[in-house]
């Protein structure tokens, strides 16, 4: 593994902004010299990363890094502040073009409580245009091992239940781009067995994954490549290679510096 | 991966507006909160009034408006107060819906909830009043339904504002009351020359009055009401 303690380094932003020129098997994801800022803060500073069909970026790194500012620039609920950013061909803010394309999960659960599992996940296949929306919102909670609570108020479901349904209703449009955050809060074990499953499903289905989390070792299970954020900034991003967790947690602590 | 058709913006709009009212039937507190409101309302204005100094056909039409105005506040605040307990906007806002279309279906549902507090409250005040509703029941159902789609477009526009504040309950009315202004008081001297019998001739001019700040707050809510979703 190889590690550095400053942002990307130029020669790989050269590589990376020629690839964007190139037309032909566009990333699934791609940004160059994307920044946001809020007020004079920054929270994302000059990124440029990929991320291509079938595979998984893990971000990890500490809390105000810039990592759940990454996923909101790509799910469209955030415009850069400058450079670009492309999910599925499209620059940001794509409008619906772009956003049909994704599904969004975070650890909160973006449900309506008062509303069934059922009734959540098939709203949002509606949203996208889901042929046949109940089917496939059924097909979806099966899929999260949640067939038999599909007609309970998301209220009477227990916290982990409501984040598996929260993953039916981002996952029931089969997206090419998924973006995680914190997926895994609030899981119980089966809960996470059967989000990797989806997730993995997924990833072998084509679809490009982005996952924020804290915990390395569930990032590194999913992941292709792993970057690690601090202060809106690529401090590290490679290819996983076959590091064992310890290893990576012990190289995390040194370039996060905690 | 299946290609998919996202629904264009009026079908969406009727998608979120379904939502919104069946979250409000499943839970009704917004509603019912409105109509006990109104129906306090009324009678404490009712046992307030002095018959022999103000006449009912005088009196009656200010209380309606007063009513309609603050009940409606209670099922507008409700409005982005669903999507917030959970962040479901994020997930609204990430679905490729446009944001016109949200601003039409929560304008449409909160449409529904001040029609639904209206269709309760005026016979109400009909018989606190013993007001002649049934020789003026269709011009003022037109009146209140021209007044409920400004007041809707101006309180669901800031309603997405405020919901995004801590101090959400406090700011929905101090920014909207005086936008409702312009539909209130042309709503409520029409409402008043019909109770008194005149002929909706005479009430015409107030009601282009109405209808043009329909016209103007509809077309202007909408456009800005992305900009309220802005971080």
């Amino acid at each position: 593994m190889t590690r550095t303690a400053s942002p990307v380094e130029p020669t790989r932003d050269a590589a990376l902004v020629s690839e964007l020129a190139a037309p032909a098997a566009s990333p699934a994801i791609e940004a160059v010299g994307l920044t946001r800022t809020f007020g004079r803060r920054a929270a994302l500073r000059d990124l440029t990363f990929q991320v291509r069909s079938s595979e998984c970026l893990a971000l990890f790194g500490p809390n105000g890094a810039g990592k759940t500012t990454l996923l909101r620039v790509l799910a469209g609920l955030l415009r850069p502040t400058r450079g670009k950013a492309r999910v599925a061909g499209v620059d940001l803010p794509g409008g619906g073009e772009s956003r049909a394309v994704v599904g969004l999960i975070s650890h909160q659960t973006m449900l309506y409580a008062a509303l069934t599992a059922l009734e959540n996940v098939e709203f949002s296949a509606r949203l996208y245009g889901v042929p046949s929306p109940a089917e496939a919102a059924r097909r979806a909670l099966e899929r999260m091992r949640l067939a038999e609570r599909a007609d309970s108020p998301v209220r009477s479901l227990s916290r982990g239940m409501q984040q598996r349904v929260s993953i039916a209703r981002a996952i029931v449009h089969d997206p090419r781009v998924v973006l995680l955050d914190e997926p895994y809060t609030g899981l119980d074990e089966a809960g996470a067995s059967a989000l990797s499953d989806a997730l993995l499903s997924l990833r072998s289905a084509g679809a490009a994954l982005v996952l924020v989390t804290h915990h390395l070792s569930e990032g590194l299970a999913l992941a292709t490549h792993t970057a690690i954020m601090r202060d809106g900034q690529f401090v590290q991003h490679e290819a996983r290679g076959t590091v064992a967790v310890e290893a990576y947690r012990d190289a995390y602590r040194e370039v996060v510096g905690r | 991966m299946n290609v998919r058709r996202p629904p264009g913006t009026l079908a969406a709009a009727a998608l979120i507006a379904r939502k919104d009212l069946a979250i409000e039937f499943r839970t009704r507190s917004a509603f019912l909160a409105a109509l006990t409101f109104s129906l306090i309302a009324i009678a404490i204005f009712y046992f307030a009034w002095d018959a022999t100094a103000v006449g009912a056909v005088d009196l009656a039409p200010g209380v309606l408006w007063v009513i309609f105005t603050f009940s409606g506040l209670l099922g507008l605040h409700r409005s982005f107060g669903v999507e917030e307990a959970d962040r479901a906007i994020d997930a609204l806002l990430a679905s490729p819906v446009d944001r016109e279309a949200v601003f039409l279906g929560k304008a449409i549902a909160n449409l529904a909830f001040v029609l639904g507090v209206q269709a309760v409250a005026i016979p109400a005040v009909a018989l606190f009043y013993n007001l002649p509703l049934t020789r003026v029941l269709a011009p003022l159902a037109g009146i209140a339904l021209l007044a409920a789609i400004g007041l809707v477009s101006v309180g669901t526009l800031f309603s997405s504002m405020a919901s995004n504040t801590r101090l959400a309950e406090l700011l929905l009315p101090v920014l909207a009351l005086p936008f409702f202004v312009p539909v209130v008081l042309p709503a409520a001297q029409s409402t008043a020359r019909l109770l008194a019998g005149r002929p909706v001739a005479e009430a015409m001019s107030w009601l282009r009055i109405l209808i043009a700040f329909d016209i103007v707050f509809v077309v202007a809510c909408a456009l800005a009401f992305p900009f309220t979703l802005e971080d």
